[in-house]
């Protein structure tokens, strides 16, 4: 039975995660954000009704950057928070974790009872997230879903020295007036992606294990290339855009227990 | 000096302009706390009154300087007591740009600059001051042309080259003094090197004012500048109490008179008021933030344009920001003036601000002020403006954490400029330090 919720609307998609009373997964929704998110909210809301059953007294906390929107949430807590919590609660131990997200990429050093020691996020720059691979891949005319096997399976590799999602896009159309590879190109792109990554990771010191989660992980070049420019094996949960959602659920849940009662969701 | 200019000046400033001011101070301090919204911060002091009055006669004088007083345009950490001794107005430019951050004018006076081909990479300071002097716009009404520039490079060394743009603007002089770069210890050649600058620079400052300095003038300037210098570093070290009388915030606001009206009696006046309105919050038991859970520590400037946004966004978790590297800077030198040696000792403290030494010793301060204050977390402000504050700061916030334990958070931001300042990205940041800290 659903005991509390959880629902992080990132800069590109927006999760919600229902929990039983151990903690375990029983329910989740994505779709891409929308601009209207109180209403996308409740649309939501009403998915988790129909498939769990009643909600009253459920109670529910919103992370990620529409946290604020949700009128209805009994308390809104950021994602550095929420990330480590799920990861924690997945994999069962501390480590140094790295979120990829559409527009957000975060390097968070948890510590060896799940609670944040440190964290950095990406600023003011796309390059270190989804959105640098999903803007090139579109430029380059190869799909989301493949653009890792492509450059994985590339035989060479070109720098990409553009700082910048934008000037990237350039750059690269520059690259293919030179008659550079597609494949060589893309696996340069996934470089700059990750180099950028572990810059971050560096920042907050690399503590192993290291964990992914975010909508990036379902490339596997990514997955590869974090391994050979950190030298550690990447761990990754079952659900890995869900990790933000299913800590905000875990922490809901555990609050439930502290008061003894959950607040009305509606 | 002309007889006109003199008249106006007595009139404006010493007459009207002070009774009006002081009519206002006394009327500020009668509505006390009425008008006071804050559910979470205690109210302004009183003696913010008082400072509002001293700034606002300073730049009043500064209105009707020229003709009757000389004018010196001086760095935030120009030896300024030459200039006080031989009874110079003297302008901040940094105070007045940090002015213009916290009336938020700066975007309309810093795109003067930028128009005229100046960088945005330069420092939101420098292009606001030169914003003013090529547009005229100020907040104060008017900024005195100035005689003579003085500046230092113990801060940066923009400054160098932001003072030739005025030299060379303004048709005047500048006195440019060469501080060289402490990594453990000033050396002994490096002081007289330093001497025999300042000594240099009586010359042409004694040419501009007209008159020859009195060694007697100067050492009382001296005596005085320490004095208030010594009260201010004691009114920080009150933050060391639970809960803090004062937040790092009132100390931005109530640094100014150290800053640039050091020197003079009434400063000091000034800061002893405030040292026993802030023991008197003390044996009240009144604390700056409510409910004082954590204590934190800020290195770099302010956010000018958003003071008391910080403070109620902290103060809302119960956290208080009780010490800082940066206001910290205008007292811990207080023990290294001797009015008696004035040279030899304004070469000493104007090489040791904390910019003009390496990076090391920053840490080591930032080190004591966690255990001396009893801080739980540090913020630091990686300016965009200000390179030689924000160098180190990621060694810096990483020794903080593995070596001293306590969490620190570098906040991206620029001290004068709001373009570079992100309120989405900052909230998110600071939201995860408070959660860290266990303030959800």
């Amino acid at each position: 039975m659903t005991q509390a919720l959880g629902i992080d609307v990132g800069a590109a998609t927006t999760k919600m995660v229902a929990v039983d009373g151990e903690g375990r997964l029983l329910w989740h929704w994505l779709e891409e954000t929308e601009p209207r998110i109180e209403e996308q909210v409740a649309r939501f809301l009403a998915a988790a009704r129909e498939a769990l059953g009643p909600l009253d007294g459920v109670p529910l906390i919103a992370t990620g950057y529409g946290r604020r929107l949700i009128h209805q949430a009994t308390r809104r807590v950021t994602e550095i928070t929420c990330h480590a919590l799920g990861i924690y609660r997945e994999l069962g131990h501390g480590g140094t974790l790295v979120d990829i997200g559409g527009q957000d990429s975060k390097a968070i050093r948890i510590g060896p009872d799940g609670s944040v020691v440190d964290f950095v996020m990406n600023d003011k720059c796309a390059a270190g997230t989804g959105r640098f691979l999903e803007n090139t891949a579109r430029r380059l005319g190869v799909g989301l879903e493949e653009m890792g096997q492509v450059a994985l399976a590339a035989t060479d590799e070109v720098t990409i020295s553009s700082t910048c999602t934008v000037f990237a896009e350039s750059e690269v159309v520059s690259l293919i007036a030179h008659g550079v590879g597609v494949p060589a190109i893309l696996r340069g792109l996934h470089r700059a992606l990750v180099q950028r990554v572990v810059a971050m990771v560096r920042t907050v010191g690399l503590e192993p294990p290291l964990m992914l989660s975010g909508g990036v992980v379902r490339n596997p070049a990514v997955c590869r290339m974090l391994e050979e420019e950190t030298g550690h094996p990447v761990l990754l949960p079952r659900h890995p855009q869900l990790m933000g959602a299913y800590g905000a659920a875990l922490l809901a849940l555990a609050e439930t227990g502290r008061r003894g009662d959950g607040e009305n969701t509606g | 000096m002309g007889l006109p200019a003199a008249w106006r000046y007595h009139w404006n400033v010493d007459l009207l302009g002070r009774a009006a001011l002081r009519v206002n101070r006394w009327l500020a301090q009668r509505r006390g706390d009425a008008g006071w919204n804050s559910q979470v911060l205690a109210p302004p002091l009183r003696v913010s009154a008082w400072n509002k009055e001293l700034i606002a006669r300073h730049y009043l004088a500064g209105r009707y300087a020229n003709g009757y007083r000389k004018v010196a345009w001086v760095t935030s950490g120009a030896p300024v007591e030459l200039l006080k001794a031989l009874d110079f107005y003297v302008l901040y430019p940094e105070n007045h740009a940090a002015l213009c951050g916290a009336g938020r004018v700066v975007v309309e006076i810093a795109s003067e600059a930028e128009d005229a081909g100046f960088s945005r990479d330069l420092c939101s300071y420098a292009r606001t001051d030169i914003g003013t002097v090529l547009s005229g716009k100020t907040p104060v009404g008017r900024l005195p042309r100035p005689d003579l520039l003085m500046a230092c490079t113990n801060i940066c060394q923009t400054v160098l080259y932001w003072y030739r743009v005025l030299a060379h603007h303004f048709r005047i002089p500048l006195i440019l003094i060469d501080t060289p770069f402490i990594y453990t210890e000033a050396t002994d050649h490096a002081i007289a090197y330093v001497r025999r600058q300042l000594e240099e620079a009586v010359e042409v400052a004694e040419e501009v004012a007209g008159k020859p300095l009195r060694m007697e003038r100067l050492r009382e300037v001296g005596r005085l500048s320490q004095r208030a210098s010594e009260l201010w570093m004691e009114i920080m070290e009150r933050c060391r109490h639970r809960p803090s009388p004062i937040s790092v915030f009132d100390q931005f606001i109530q640094m100014a008179p150290v800053v640039e009206m050091r020197g003079e009696p009434e400063t000091v006046d000034f800061y002893a008021a405030m040292l026993r309105e802030v023991d008197e919050r003390i044996a009240r038991g009144i604390g700056v933030v409510k409910e004082e859970k954590r204590r934190l520590l800020w290195d770099n400037l302010p956010i000018w344009y958003r003071l008391r946004y910080l403070a109620e966004f902290l103060g809302q978790h119960g956290a208080a920001i009780v010490a800082s590297t940066y206001t910290n800077a205008w007292g811990e030198l207080a023990r290294m003036i001797d009015p008696d040696r004035p040279f030899e000792s304004m070469a000493r403290t104007y090489m040791h601000p904390i910019l003009n030494r390496g990076t090391g010793e920053k840490l080591a301060l930032m080190r004591r002020m966690v255990e001396e204050y009893k801080l739980d977390g540090v913020i630091l402000h990686s300016d965009r403006s200000c390179k030689p504050y924000s160098i180190g700061q990621i060694d810096q916030r990483d020794r903080l954490i593995r070596e001293v334990g306590v969490p620190a958070l570098l906040l991206e931001a620029d001290h004068n400029d709001p373009r570079a300042f992100s309120e989405e990205q900052v909230a998110t940041r600071l939201s995860a330090f408070l959660e860290v800290l266990g303030l959800a």
